[in-house]
């Protein structure tokens, strides 16, 4: 009799975890299909080449892939220099003493701010009290925060798989300690730095909360070649930013739609990339 | 000449290794100098426990007791969707994929559809639960509430939306770090349940389950951390209304209303939204503290 029911119990908690296993395929599957049959009417070359404007006619999110590209470039530039030094200071340089424990504990805290706190710091000190404004500048130096830590921990986690021998054979050859850093672990934690670069280009992709009050929303192109630069101190709103505006104040929903089927595509992407490359690496560290 | 690159070399690595912490330091430093005028402008009581929020009206009341009690109970409602969910989900992908090959492609499928939950961004989570949640919740509400003259409509943007974007959102972290601690468990310890008689299951939810706790303990608290952040999604599916947080009000969180006041307030409306942001810097401080605390915890088990 207890058996009976005990094997009765069994099977019912068998089907929730299948049910629950199955649930996040559905999910993904849900959104996908959502966001493809509503998105895929709307996005064609013009939308992707053009700027809303009332007075042409048109359409486009020309303006805010602009935005969102000069954002990466901007703030991959001073976060990967920093990030991969911090990275190696930590593996390299610092031993075991207590400035170890000290930055690794920030690297952690800063991985576990919520990104609309980032957004508010970014406000308050980039915005207001260094005086930049709402503008690119202002949203990649918040982000330049946010992402650190990815790259600090996907650099020393490579740096970690390099062979001691290799530092002591170049120490032993004669090399300094920074020519054995620039010509051999380098390179060999290359793999671990590009991964690292590509989840932080993920996470400013998808990012919105931390540029809504320091990056601007403004979707217009900058004006010739010298107008990228000046881009860098005007307002401008990223793909995320715009859909945000067009599903709530502006009320558009196909355009909404439209960049989301987009930041989808580049999200998969960025997703099959980063596979690819972990992948490889850890081809190279079995060998 | 060498030597001096050398040193300028070492400097320059410590420097960069010191922002971090820079950062941090800076974050807490400002988060704390423009989130307390307010305290004292208000009042610590009237500020922290006053359940009216009117920053515009002539008698203007700034309490924000409400916003912090959604932004509890909605993080602890999702994480009660949420957890259980993904420590299923979990348990699926380490006991009930075994080592053939249907078995492999079943977990390597759900574990590619998680990795790609995680990584969709928060503003589509937001859109697709005002295309498909909202209207839901708007059909049930004027079930429910049909002939009440209390109830102010929402038009389906209420906690309960809210709870569950929340629940998606959490739910790859909770997956993730649960799997990974199950994997952990010894397969003695399964051998030797499933040896003495226990069913699969019984080994499952009273040694293996119970020797991961700790792990999965881990993942439940970044989740909530994860929950208490969020912004932007779940601003566009619960309304706009600072209310007492009951499952088909429209609430504001702590986040959402900075998404939402911050841009157009001025004065001491603004000081107080820095005082939001404070309290929402605490909550997440003392969740941090919790993960570092579990973690060394941790370290020591294993030891």
């Amino acid at each position: 009799m207890i058996k009976k029911r005990r094997r009765i119990s069994d099977q019912i908690i068998k089907g929730l975890i299948v049910l629950s296993a199955l649930l996040s395929i559905l999910l993904l599957l849900l959104i996908i299909v959502f966001v493809v049959s509503k998105g895929i009417g709307q996005v064609n070359w013009d939308f992707l080449t053009t700027v809303t404007s009332v007075r042409k006619g048109t359409i486009g999110i020309a303006g805010n892939i602009f935005n969102t590209i000069l954002i990466i470039v901007l703030t991959m530039l001073f976060t990967i220099p920093i990030g991969v030094g911090a990275a190696i200071f930590l593996n390299e340089y610092a031993g075991k003493g207590k400035i170890v424990t000290v930055i690794e504990f920030a690297t952690e805290v800063l991985s576990g701010i919520p990104s609309i706190i980032f957004g508010l710091f970014g406000m308050m000190f980039f915005v207001e009290t260094l005086g930049l404004g709402y503008c690119i500048l202002s949203g990649a130096l918040t982000l330049i925060l946010m992402v650190l830590p990815l790259v600090i921990r996907n650099t020393q986690e490579a740096l970690k798989t390099v062979p001691d021998g290799y530092r002591q054979g170049a120490i032993g050859l004669g090399a300094g300690k920074w020519y054995m850093i620039r010509t051999i672990l380098i390179p060999s934690a290359m793999p671990g730095i590009i991964t690292g670069a590509i989840l932080a280009i993920g996470r400013i992709v998808g990012e919105s909360a931390a540029l809504i009050f320091t990056a601007g929303s403004a979707k217009l192109l900058p004006k010739g070649i010298l107008g990228v630069f000046d881009k860098m101190f005007e307002s401008g709103g990223t793909l995320t930013i715009q859909l945000y505006l067009s599903a709530t104040s502006e009320g558009d929903f196909d355009t909404a739609f439209g960049i989301a089927y987009v930041l989808l595509i580049i999200v998969f992407i960025i997703n099959i990339l980063t596979k690819y490359l972990t992948k490889r690496f850890d081809t190279t560290r079995q060998k | 000449m060498q030597k001096k690159t050398e040193k300028l070399a070492g400097y320059i690595f410590l420097v960069f290794g010191c922002i971090a912490v820079v950062s941090v330091l800076a974050i807490t430093i400002f988060m704390f100098w423009k989130g307390t005028p307010a305290l004292f402008e208000v009042g610590v009581p009237e500020l922290l426990f006053g359940t009216v929020w009117k920053p515009s009206a002539d008698q203007p009341s700034y309490g924000i007791f409400y916003i912090i009690l959604s932004s509890i109970v909605g993080t602890f409602g999702s994480v009660l969707l949420g957890v259980p969910i993904g420590i299923l989900t979990a348990v699926f992908l380490t006991d009930f994929t075994d080592g053939s090959k249907m078995g492999r492609a079943t977990s390597k499928v759900i574990s590619s559809a998680v990795e790609l939950l995680a990584a969709i961004p928060s503003v589509i989570y937001g859109l697709i639960g005002m295309m498909i949640l909202n209207p839901f919740m708007y059909k049930m509400e004027k079930k429910i509430f049909a002939g009440s003259t209390e109830h102010q409509f929402t038009g389906g943007a209420n906690l309960l939306s809210a709870i569950i974007v929340l629940a998606i959102m959490i739910l790859p972290t909770v997956i993730n770090i649960s799997a990974s601690s199950i994997r952990a468990v010894p397969g003695s310890l399964r051998s030797a349940s499933l040896a003495l008689g226990a069913s699969k299951i019984q080994t499952i939810f009273k040694v293996v389950l119970p020797a991961a706790r700790s792990g999965i303990m881990t993942g439940v608290v970044l989740g909530i951390g994860r929950a208490i952040g969020e912004a932007m999604a779940i601003n566009m599916v619960a309304g706009g209304a600072v209310n007492i947080p009951l499952p088909f009000n429209s609430v504001r969180f702590l986040t959402t209303q900075l998404v939402s006041e911050m841009g157009y307030s001025s004065g001491l409306h603004r000081r107080v939204l820095f005082t939001v942001g404070l309290v929402l810097y605490i909550f997440i401080v003392i969740i941090n503290l919790f993960l570092t605390h579990m973690k060394k915890k941790g370290e020591r088990a294993y030891d």
